[in-house]
């Protein structure tokens, strides 16, 4: 039975520092099973956030060896054999106590964005969606909404514009209202000036770390990116599509 | 001594406890009546169980299969239930489901669609037409997500990582409830009008599961506290297809989907064993060779379904056999082979976070090899009893919904059948707490139920030393999962509920150290009475029950009994404290109902039976 050291920051608000935990480790353990290991045996309070430990509910997010990733999805053997594991709270978000911070912004931009506004259903009582019109509004309902990009968002990482731009989870979550087709919002004006599409500078960072393989970048940013740009930019062509009849430009 | 006065203070209408599908849906109705309403979540909001949940919602819309209806739906989860569902949930929920489901769309889910562009739906365990909405195999972030996304801008209040401790009463009413909030370990006091339970199952009382952290029966032993009556507890379901490799993921779900989607079962010997496993009351509508399976997955309709679409009870046991008879796989469990049944492009497709999570956790390609499966404990059939139609415990004014409330399913759940429950009672326990809202005044908190849940709480870290609470709860989960696990004997069971009982005493030892502030020590502590409290509801409703029947299986008393049939199994505190258990005849149910429900699907169809059903 192999052993595994990890490095864990242990503190609060107030500052805290790394402390050293070494446990053993059996077949197909993750990071989250190792930290799971040190509360059991050596420091039963120490604070980790977690639900279903497979991927899906975006709860055990977390930086490991300075890579902002799912506590339950990074499996051991992954690093070398003896390599010290280092685990750090998300840098992005203020701290709470040791690997978990306060998240509760994001929640708060969701309150930003426009609800649904929905087209009325077809005479007999049902809605008709075409898959292949629904195909890119599902990779980004995918989502797990684990903020592991909003945390490497430089906007918000490096230059704190928090309050001017709601990140990548929230740029999905606008592409997806918007590609909708069952939504009828011009969301357009709101694109540019509340919620910031004009920050992102397309580093593609967020991409990188999404563990749904979302192409944040490519199929929601831009897109919108372009969206506003047609209109604001370009209104003869906003002009000409609007009357006749492409679907919010 | 707490100063009650000086405890944050939180008041609302309806207070709904749990932020799954049924309490968000709950809230949003609650709110949608103009009533101010609160939502606690244990964990950050949309990351409840329901997130979980792959396969997809049952609901008859007929859209996939013409012939289905409200009426087949009842019977089909009637007859999974083995009869012991209270009748009338399970009619409501087969007529109201359809609209629910509509409902959600509106709120922007978006299911996956047939050619037509309607609802795709998928065939499922037990559901006789392909019935479940779905999207891919991850429908439950989908409903989560449109629950949570639809509630953002209906005034909810939402209060995240906070746990009630306990539901605080005023005489027979319950008035609030009393929380901590896991960043800073304060209490909250909650006053409310009505509240809503909707706080889950209990599968952390297992070793082996598909439950996170937060099912410890909260829900169930609260409301025992504070008075209610639990029922049906003795039937947990075991899932067939649990993870069994790496150690580390054992137990985490496998959805029914593969199989739904043509996936087949088989032993070491690479024989397709469920064959051999089909009960008498399933075998006119399941088919008994490959030829014949296989043709009604190629859509031939009057070909009948594979026997590894059988309710969930019987194909876990099958596993089970196969394994304790040296047939099963390398690691102790079976295979589930949908490589050589579909092309890798379409498993990717209509099973991606399936793909993606043996990929990530076991390096296995489903597209190339087989996956290795076992059991795993799922899901509570038994819970809080509710009134059918307001979903009221029988505590006035505490409501109860989703997988925390008996009733709907019996002795076992059909797959499928629990995202729709979610929508169709959460949305009347929302409806029905907001009437009983509407006729109540906040009650009086008594200053004293709450001192002592203080004093409780506290207690785990003020004491100077005692014992590891993890150490305690894995010790309960060793004591379930070796005598109340998927077969069942009675001499087991009475041992269980000795272990249990010295195990009990070791709760207020438990010590956890440093402060209440997100310390998973504490909260483990907190949790332990509540797993206890609905351990022991299950092992003795177990011990009572003598026959075998759905998910609850008596070596000793082997097969349905008909007599047993007559009754659910209630238990509720006693005022000496102690637990008290009774079996109750069920009341004879509606006719029209009784037709259907027993009607062979010949007569259902051609309208013999059930045609003047509304």
């Amino acid at each position: 039975m192999a052993q595994r050291t990890f490095k864990v920051w242990r503190g609060d608000a107030n500052g805290g520092e790394f402390k050293e935990y070494t446990v053993e480790t059996q077949p197909g353990m993750v990071v989250l099973d190792g930290l799971h290991r040190i509360q059991a045996e050596h420091a039963s309070d120490l604070a980790v956030r977690w639900n279903c430990k497979a991927g899906k509910c975006g709860s055990c997010s977390m930086e490991i060896n300075g890579k902002p990733k799912l506590g339950c999805m990074a499996r051991l053997n992954t690093f070398e054999p003896g390599e010290t594991i280092t685990v750090q709270p998300l840098k992005a978000f203020p701290i709470i106590r040791d690997l978990v911070t306060d998240v509760s912004w994001n929640f708060e931009q969701n309150k930003r964005i426009a609800p649904l506004k929905t087209k009325p259903r077809d005479a007999d009582g049902n809605h008709r969606m075409m898959q292949e019109d629904v195909d890119r509004v599902q990779e980004f309902r995918k989502c797990i909404e684990c903020f592991l990009c909003q945390d490497v968002c430089h906007v918000l990482r490096d230059h704190k514009k928090h309050d001017q731009f709601v990140g990548p989870r929230f740029m999905i979550r606008l592409a997806q209202l918007d590609m909708h087709p069952l939504d009828t919002e011009d969301r357009i004006p709101a694109a540019r000036k509340e919620l910031g599409t004009g920050w992102c500078n397309i580093t593609r960072c967020c991409t990188e770390v999404c563990p749904e393989h979302i192409q944040i970048t490519d199929n929601a940013i831009i897109p919108m990116k372009e969206r506003v740009v047609d209109r604001f930019y370009d209104p003869i062509a906003w002009f000409i599509g609007k009357v006749f009849g492409s679907k919010k430009s | 001594m707490v100063d009650v006065s000086e405890l944050q203070t939180i008041e609302h209408d309806v207070l709904v406890i749990g932020a799954g599908g049924a309490g968000l849906r709950a809230a949003i109705e609650s709110s949608g009546r103009g009533k101010n309403t609160g939502l606690v979540c244990k964990s950050l909001l949309g990351k409840a169980h329901t997130v979980m949940a792959e396969g997809g919602m049952a609901a008859a819309l007929g859209f996939t299969d013409e012939r289905d209806n409200w009426k087949v739906h009842f019977r089909d989860t009637m007859r999974g239930g083995k009869f012991l569902n209270q009748w009338r949930m399970a009619e409501l929920h087969a007529k109201e489901a359809p609209e629910r489901v509509r409902e959600l769309e509106d709120w922007g889910a978006v299911f996956d669609r047939t050619k037509t562009g309607l609802i795709h739906q998928r065939n499922f365990g037990g559901h006789r037409y392909p019935r479940l909405a779905h999207t891919g195999d991850r429908t439950g972030l989908e409903l989560i997500r449109t629950l949570q996304d639809a509630g953002v801008h209906r005034g909810i209040n939402v209060h995240m990582e906070c746990t009630v401790l306990d539901l605080l009463k005023d005489g027979d009413r319950v008035i609030g409830a009393l929380g901590y909030w896991r960043e800073t370990g304060r209490f909250v006091l909650f006053k409310a009008k009505s509240v809503v339970l909707a706080s889950g199952g209990v599968g952390k009382a297992w070793r082996v599961t598909s439950n996170s952290w937060e099912y410890t029966g909260d829900g169930l032993a609260m409301a025992y506290l504070a008075g209610a009556e639990l029922m049906d507890c003795e039937f947990t379901q075991f899932h067939p297809t649990g993870m069994v490799w790496p150690p580390s993921v054992r137990g985490t779900l496998v959805t029914e989907g593969v199989r739904g989607d043509g996936g087949i079962l088989k032993n070491k010997e690479g024989k397709r064993f469920m064959f051999g496993y089909i009960p008498e009351r399933f075998a006119p509508e399941t088919a008994d060779s490959e030829e014949e399976a296989n043709r009604w997955l190629k859509g031939d309709k009057s070909a009948r379904r594979p026997p590894e679409l059988l309710t969930r009870d019987v194909v876990a046991r099958a596993i089970t056999r196969e394994v304790k008879e040296g047939r099963g796989s390398e690691h102790g469990g079976v295979y589930l082979d949908i490589a050589s049944r579909l092309p890798a492009e379409d498993i990717k497709r209509k099973l991606p976070s399936m793909y993606h999570q043996f990929k990530e956790l076991a390096e296995v390609d489903i597209t190339k090899e087989p996956m290795e499966v076992g059991p795993t404990l799922h899901y509570h059939m038994g819970g809080i009893k509710v009134d059918h139609d307001t979903q009221m415990t029988t505590v006035p004014g505490l409501f109860a919904a989703g997988e925390c409330a008996a009733g709907l399913h019996g002795a076992n759940r059909l797959g499928g059948n629990s995202l729709s429950d979610l929508i169709v009672f959460g949305k009347r326990a929302g409806e029905y707490a907001s009437e009983y809202a509407d006729n109540n005044d906040a009650g009086k908190v008594n200053d004293e139920q709450v001192q002592a849940c203080i004093r409780r709480a506290t207690g785990f870290l003020n004491r100077e030393s005692g014992e590891n609470p993890f150490v305690l709860q894995e010790n309960l989960q060793a004591i379930m999962n070796e005598h109340v696990g998927i077969v069942r004997t009675g001499e087991e069971l009475t041992q269980g509920l000795e272990k249990l009982a010295e195990w009990s005493k070791q709760i207020d030892t438990a010590k956890a150290h440093s402060t209440a502030q997100y310390n998973a020590g504490w909260h483990t502590a907190l949790d332990l009475r509540n797993l206890h409290i609905s351990s022991e509801a299950i092992t003795r409703g177990a011990l009572m029950r003598e026959e075998s029947r759905g998910a609850h299986t008596r070596v000793d008393f082997e097969g349905e009994r008909e007599e047993w049939g007559k009754y659910n199994i209630f238990v509720w505190r006693g005022n000496d404290g102690e637990m008290k258990i009774e079996k109750r005849e069920r009341p004879e149910p509606d006719k029209l109902l009784k037709e259907i429900g027993y009607s062979n699907i010949e007569d259902l169809e051609s309208g013999k039976v059930g045609a003047n059903a509304e």
